[in-house]
């Protein structure tokens, strides 16, 4: 019995052992044996993202007495990494993250394997995932959420029960975050919450080419413009200080020309990038808040957020406010619901409109739809022959040119989401 | 009065310092006097029990670049540690946990001095590592913690005016406190940038109604192009101004009014396009509810203006002294200083950067007003215009933090508390389950406070220490429930609960140090079985 190491002096997990081995009031049920105890030394689990929130989640799981984890990540290090991604140092600059966060924490944490992948999540396939028993995701693209939501969801087998793998997601933004964890299929995904990420509206480009009001609008006009017209290096490269700095010298003589004031090389580099703030301090909140609801999955220690709360937001800019929120799952979600979803469009609207109206729809937020109707293609964007053949299609009306009515069924995919079909049955305003 | 004259060279084209690369992120949040501030503090922890949410929380201290930190503990680190603290490792095993612990945080930063107490095994002497140490600007303790140690802590902190904060991680809960010296203004809160716009088209400046005077006085003549590029404000100017000629000079006022009001300004847009309107009269329609109302003070500054301050120290801070102009300035006005921010609209480069800058004066202008009024009065000789450009753009949303009196009667917020409770329960069965609110935190506060001192306490015992400072909490079904919740983790830290707890502290510690966006007043309770924090001032 593991508990006679009491009788020598205290184990290495006497701490977590109390929470594991007594049931509390709000467990009451659970199963505390030495067998039920042992899958957690089984469990494997998978770790997205190396970064910010990456980091706190393997120092949180191998401190969570979980022993074999595996995190995947495909960038290398930057020095301004270092005020939050704590396993990192000046000298790592420019290794991969995912190797150096697996070798620190494997040498910190005695007992704890790390395996590390260099790579993106696109890279590995249904075989991969299904090895995890959990899934914890630290990431700050949108788009590789829904790449691993869409992954999950596509591997529940009905007959399989371990074939569902919950995904524990977290996210951060300055003083804020948010934890949620979603069991594939049976509770709202990540592409039913997608609305909650509201695409943000891009400036018009008749703005950024006559009528700049804002520093941003010069620095844009320089990055979309600018750029396009004199091409002073063969590619952007955005973490190139040399291009930043060309594009910020043309923002600020835009920005003299306007009379406008506003024009630094920290704005420039931050709209460029699309920069969102990120410090230690919240990184360590929402990642111990998802590896807390982890070791809850994997304890039955007390109840994990899922099937009735599932999401929760922090926010410390003003005091320290929490909430919790149950969200349903969507019937017509394009990944785990049944239905096809209604789309209202105006019938003299051209192919071009509605394909370019996608990016900004809050539950869609696609950016090179391809799009077929009742079985016909419309508009592909691969490959270029087919591309070429259909881009004519682009200028047409839905009605008129394209024939299109009342209860045509449209079907729209999207090269960053091969698993995915958008289905929407037609109507008109 | 310095005229900011918009630079005829161009600025210095240099990219940023290898120290600016490093902090990029958090000088987006808290810019560069956030992190000198943060630079020169000089934070002591003391720490004790199983010791790792103090050290966590210094780790988020570490990592942004805190001047200084020292640990006080004199435990040896023993298996247990190893099992709950990141910042210890084989090695560490029977040596000193504080020396240990600071190495090992060194390590995450080089520009970060650290240092521990004591230097040798034995007895930990406080009272002694705080009179020989440079003045500390902020103190944390972990709780459970000896009797004598808080006594020195509490000793030194109202000596001093030192914040200090109080930590408990325990199992799945935890809180953690902060006791300020006395009451903590913030200038720089950092509100949402959709809340900061102050037009006042209901009471404009001379300027400002010349120029959209002038701008719409042949408003029918523009070209379609000069028509569909007029701001906003200048739209909604001239609709007022034909509003209060047909309605005996009264502004809109409630909804309807401003229903009809809306219709107006539809009206005026032209449809002979292909959209079939103009985008800046749909920004103008837009903009009707929140910037057409009279002037009102929000809570933070009324609570400014009728605070009382009572201590010497705090009457002469500058603060006051600004604080005090500012509400003369408004007495005399009727309204605040103007912010003199202008939100983006659809205008022409020209006629916008012109616009900016009549809202850019009129700041300026009351600026200088109530910097004046600082240098006239006692102790406001020397200020710094920047602090009074600062309040005067924040004045808004200038916020005080614990002013209010301690609730010291537990009792009372006993009571409080186990009615919103009941209220919660109640509307959950009225409604079948659809709205449920989050139960209180506060049981727990008792609960961990019970083993303050006593971290092995039992259910049993935990509920005796509380019935006897609050009598009305015997037979609460809900506090013991958490009293067992407590005793079943006897003591011991979850990891990942003490990542939460610290990472909330060291948020707490860098808005106080910066004096930037608004801390906890004072206690946040969270309960990691539910996910939920609660603040509650205690
Ligand atoms: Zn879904």
């Amino acid at each position: 019995m593991a508990t006679t190491a009491a009788s020598t002096g205290p184990s290495r997990w006497q701490y977590l052992d109390k929470i594991r081995r007594n049931p509390g009031p709000f467990n009451q049920d659970s199963d505390v044996g030495d067998e039920a105890l042992a899958a957690q030394d089984k469990a494997k689990i998978l770790v997205i993202g190396a970064g910010g929130l990456g980091c706190e989640i393997l120092k949180d799981l191998a401190l969570s007495r979980f022993k074999d984890i595996h995190v995947i990540d495909m960038d290398t290090i930057d020095i301004s990494n270092l005020n939050r991604q704590f396993l990192f140092r000046q000298d790592d600059v420019g290794k991969f993250k995912a190797e150096v966060a697996a070798a620190f924490v494997e040498k910190r944490v005695k007992g704890t394997k790390i395996t590390a992948h260099n790579g993106r999540i696109q890279d590995f396939n249904e075989d991969f995932y299904m090895q995890f028993q959990i899934v914890v995701c630290g990431l700050d693209s949108i788009e590789a959420r829904r790449w691993i939501n869409a992954m999950l969801v596509n591997m529940v087998d009905m007959e399989d029960q371990d074939s569902l793998k919950p995904l524990i997601d977290g996210g951060t933004e300055g003083f804020k975050g948010q934890t949620r964890v979603i069991f594939p299929t049976l509770t709202p995904c990540i592409e039913c919450q997608l609305d909650l990420y509201t695409p943000r509206a891009a400036v018009p480009l008749c703005t950024l080419a006559t009528i700049p009001r804002q520093p941003e609008h010069c620095i844009e006009w320089a990055h979309i413009i600018a750029w396009e017209e004199q091409k002073p290096f063969p590619n952007l490269d955005k973490d190139d200080p040399e291009h930043i700095t060309w594009l910020y010298q043309k923002a600020s003589a835009r920005a003299q020309e306007f009379g406008i004031s506003g024009v630094t090389y920290s704005l420039t580099q931050g709209v460029v990038k699309n920069i969102i703030p990120a410090i230690a301090s919240t990184n360590a909140i929402i990642a111990a808040s998802c590896c807390n609801e982890a070791l809850k999955i994997a304890t039955t220690a007390a109840p994990a957020l899922g099937f009735e709360e599932s999401y929760m937001m922090y926010s410390g800019d003003d005091s320290i406010y929490t909430s919790t929120f149950k969200y349903d799952k969507k019937p017509d979600c394009t990944v785990c619901g049944e239905v096809a979803k209604p789309l209202q469009v105006d019938p003299k609207m051209t192919l071009k409109e509605l394909l370019d109206s996608f990016a900004l729809k809050a539950d869609l937020q696609l950016k090179k739809p391809s799009i077929r109707a009742e079985g016909k293609t419309l508009y592909m964007q691969f490959p270029p022959s087919i591309e070429e053949q259909t881009r004519p299609n682009l200028e047409k009306t839905l009605q008129q040119d394209l024939g299109l009515d009342v209860g045509h069924e449209v079907v729209v995919t999207d090269p960053a989401f091969p698993t995915l079909t958008f289905r929407f049955i037609l109507s008109f305003v | 009065m310095t005229e900011i004259v918009v630079s005829q060279t161009p600025p210095m084209l240099h990219g940023p310092t290898e120290k600016e690369k490093k902090y990029d992120r958090q000088l987006r949040l808290w810019a560069a006097s956030g992190q000198a501030a943060l630079e020169s503090a000089n934070i002591l922890l003391v720490n004790s029990g199983a010791g790792t949410v103090g050290v966590e929380t210094l780790k988020n201290l570490v990592l942004p670049g805190i001047g200084k930190f020292t640990i006080a503990d004199d435990a040896l680190v023993n298996e247990a540690d190893l099992g709950v603290n990141f910042f210890l490792d084989e090695s560490s095993l029977g040596r000193l946990r504080s020396e240990c612990c600071t190495k090992l945080l060194q390590e995450l930063n080089p520009e970060v001095q650290g240092d521990w107490f004591p230097k040798e095994k034995g007895p930990l002497d406080l009272a002694n590592v705080l009179e020989t140490s440079p003045i500390f600007t902020l103190i944390i303790y972990t709780n459970p913690i000896r009797k004598e140690d808080l006594a020195t802590i509490e000793a030194y902190s109202s000596q001093h005016r030192t914040p200090v904060i109080s930590i408990h991680s325990a199992g799945f809960y935890s809180y953690f406190r902060i006791a300020l010296p006395g009451t903590f203004p913030i200038v720089d809160t950092h509100p949402e940038v959709e809340k900061t716009a102050d037009l006042r088209l209901l009471n404009p400046w001379p300027e400002l109604v010349e120029f959209a005077k002038e701008m719409t006085r042949n408003i029918d003549a523009l070209d379609d192009h000069e028509h569909g590029h007029v701001p906003y404000v200048v739209i909604l100017l001239h609709y007022l101004e034909q509003w209060r000629q047909s309605h005996s000079g009264e502004n809109p006022n409630g909804f309807k009014d401003k229903t009809e009001f809306g219709k107006l300004v539809t009206r005026g847009a032209r449809t002979n396009n292909p959209e079939g309107g103009e985008e800046n009269f749909q920004e103008a329609v837009a903009a009707i509810n929140k910037n057409i109302k009279a002037p009102e003070l929000e809570a933070g500054v009324e609570e400014v203006f009728n605070h009382q301050v009572s201590d010497e120290a705090e009457l002469e801070s500058m603060f006051w002294v600004i604080a005090r102009a500012i509400k003369q300035f408004y007495h005399k006005h009727g309204c605040l200083p103007l912010p003199g921010a202008l939100p983006d609209m659809k205008a022409q480069s020209s006629v916008y950067v012109k616009l900016q800058s009549i809202y850019k004066a009129k700041a300026r202008k009351d600026a200088q007003e109530v910097l004046e009024t600082v240098r006239a009065s006692p102790g406001g000789k020397d200020v710094d215009p920047t602090e009074v450009d600062l309040f005067c753009k924040n004045a808004r949303f200038v916020k005080l933090i614990n002013a209010k009196p301690r609730q010291l009667n537990l009792s009372q917020v006993f009571d409080t508390e186990k009615a919103s409770d009941e209220e919660a329960e109640a509307m959950k069965v009225a409604t079948c389950g659809a709205f449920s609110l989050p139960a209180s935190n506060f049981f727990i506060y008792l609960a961990l406070t019970a083993t303050a001192h006593n971290p092995a306490a039992t259910a049993e015992e935990i509920v005796s220490t509380i019935t006897n400072a609050v009598p009305e909490a015997a037979g609460h079904e809900r506090l013991w429930q958490v009293a067992q919740e407590v005793a079943r983790a006897g003591g011991g830290e979850l990891h990942n609960i003490s990542a939460i707890t610290g990472g909330m502290v060291a948020q707490e510690m860098i808005k106080i140090i910066t004096k930037q966006y608004i801390p906890i007043d004072d206690t946040c309770i969270f309960d990691g079985i539910s996910s939920r924090c609660q603040v509650l001032r205690l």
